[in-house]
């Protein structure tokens, strides 16, 4: 199947001028592979339909948001990039009294989990708020649950020791059934909410923002925006880390940062 | 064989015996391949960029990993990164994403194939080597739907038949050859 570019267009203005979700600074392939998956699975034939059943019914909507909008993330995902937050930013950090973190598209919560335990085994979980936010409801929703399936554990158990964990993987969380639930006492810290980084504006000033392996899925124009809503949005010397593929190559700030980690794209605003 | 017909671009879908079949083919390009080469071989996320490397020690081309934005330049060839699905855009430049896995990889042939189908139509070329799964079958299949054209190696050669059976299975595969006919195909694509 393939999606007319003018329907497609037309398809995600509609979306946006009447629900206020604005997908038009994604990148294409990815969107138009995520719509067709959503058409087929709903036997939806033509993007004029869609569109017509999406605006006529909110619930539609909703259900046709999460499709369009839902990544997938694991524990301590890329090993090294954990390792070098522990030896190269942990120990500035802890020179604050108070620690404010973003994690910006943080899809299912698996890497908030994962930089919560390194705060803790830092000591300074105790005095940090990590906010973490997503655009999709649904996988806040697993975030806040903090209940991941216990198959995972082992991979994950892998990616926390390579990542320079300090204790055992398995005092973090509870076994039940098939599934694990991460210890309350990580959770004591972390502020869940929804914020689309295509449109909504900054709402705090941190030490660090993790956004990691979200601008891939960005046109380079939103791209800019967002890295200027992150420049605008950390303190002096506070830290950046993105995806193991994206970098600050297309902001408007790149002199802004300094590299701490080339390979692991940790960046300091310098200016 | 070609005949007269322009390519834009080749794409190939590998996985498990797949290092030394694009050994073989690298090996075999002309000197000064005018097409860029877009490949998904199956690999560990842990490789990082060994494969590259391997890879880039078999051609004069330029070998390196696709990144994100960049756009596809002729005579070089290009390596979905591990751990990403790796998509092309109709601008001709490539995406990134970490969707779940499609057919247990990521990345996916069939992904990369079915972005690329639509970017090149009938301008492609569409080869699906050795493997012990299913993926790059759907894909071939697009390919072929948009008039691409499409290759199999000969399952009776490639070390794990699987993966090209499952692309000749779907009926849409124009040319079923062993690596040697495949290289002698590539080496006759008319220069653009």
């Amino acid at each position: 199947m393939e999606l007319d570019n003018g329907a497609f267009r037309n398809l995600l203005k509609a979306v946006h001028s009447s629900y206020g979700y604005d997908f038009t600074g994604y990148a294409e392939a990815s969107v138009k592979r995520r719509i067709i998956h959503y058409m087929g699975m709903h036997r939806i034939n033509e993007l004029a339909d869609l569109q017509s059943l999406i605006l006529r019914d909110e619930n539609i909507f909703r259900d046709f948001l999460q499709e369009l909008s839902v990544t997938v993330t694991e524990m301590f995902r890329d090993p090294g990039f954990y390792k070098s937050l522990r030896e190269k930013v942990v120990e500035r950090l802890a020179t604050y009294p108070f620690i404010k973190v973003w994690v910006a598209g943080c899809a299912t919560g698996e890497e908030v989990y994962s930089l919560a335990i390194l705060f803790k085994e830092a000591g300074i979980l105790d005095r940090s708020v990590i906010y973490a936010t997503d655009i999709n409801q649904q996988s806040l929703q697993i975030a806040k649950d903090g209940m991941y399936d216990a198959s995972s554990m082992k991979a994950y158990t892998g990616n926390y020791q390579k990542s320079g964990g300090t204790g055992s993987f398995s005092q973090y969380y509870m076994s039940k059934y098939n599934s694990v639930m991460f210890d309350r006492s990580l959770k004591q810290n972390i502020v869940f909410s929804a914020h689309n980084l295509a449109m909504d504006k900054a709402f705090n000033e941190f030490q660090l923002i993790l956004c990691r392996n979200v601008l891939i899925y960005f046109n380079q124009e939103l791209q800019k925006r967002v890295l200027d809503l992150f420049h605008g949005s950390l303190c002096m010397f506070g830290y950046l880390g993105l995806g193991n593929k994206e970098s600050l190559r297309f902001g408007a700030q790149q002199r802004s940062f300094e590299e701490v980690d080339r390979k692991e794209r940790i960046y300091m605003k310098i200016k | 064989m070609p005949g007269g017909k322009r390519y834009e671009a080749i794409v190939i879908g590998a996985s498990a015996g797949g290092l030394h079949a694009l050994f073989y083919i690298l090996e075999h390009l002309p000197e000064k391949f005018s097409l860029p080469v877009i490949i998904v071989q199956h690999r560990m996320a842990e490789q990082h960029e060994l494969l590259e490397e391997l890879l880039q020690s078999k051609t004069g081309m330029i070998v390196k990993q696709a990144d994100e934005k960049e756009s596809i330049e002729k005579g070089i060839i290009y390596l979905a990164p591990p751990g990403y699905h790796l998509l092309i855009e109709t601008d001709r430049t490539f995406s990134l994403t970490v969707d779940q896995p499609v057919s247990y990889s990521r990345p996916s042939v069939d992904v990369m194939f079915e972005t690329a189908a639509v970017a090149y139509r009938e301008g492609l070329v569409g080869i699906i080597l050795t493997g012990a799964n299913r993926d790059g079958a759907a894909g071939i299949k697009r390919i072929s739907d948009y008039g691409g054209f499409t290759i199999a190696q000969d399952p009776a050669e490639a070390q794990f038949p699987s993966m090209p059976a499952a692309a000749i299975a779907t009926k849409s595969v124009k040319k079923v050859g062993t690596l040697k006919e495949i290289s002698f195909f590539l080496s006759k694509i008319p220069e653009v």
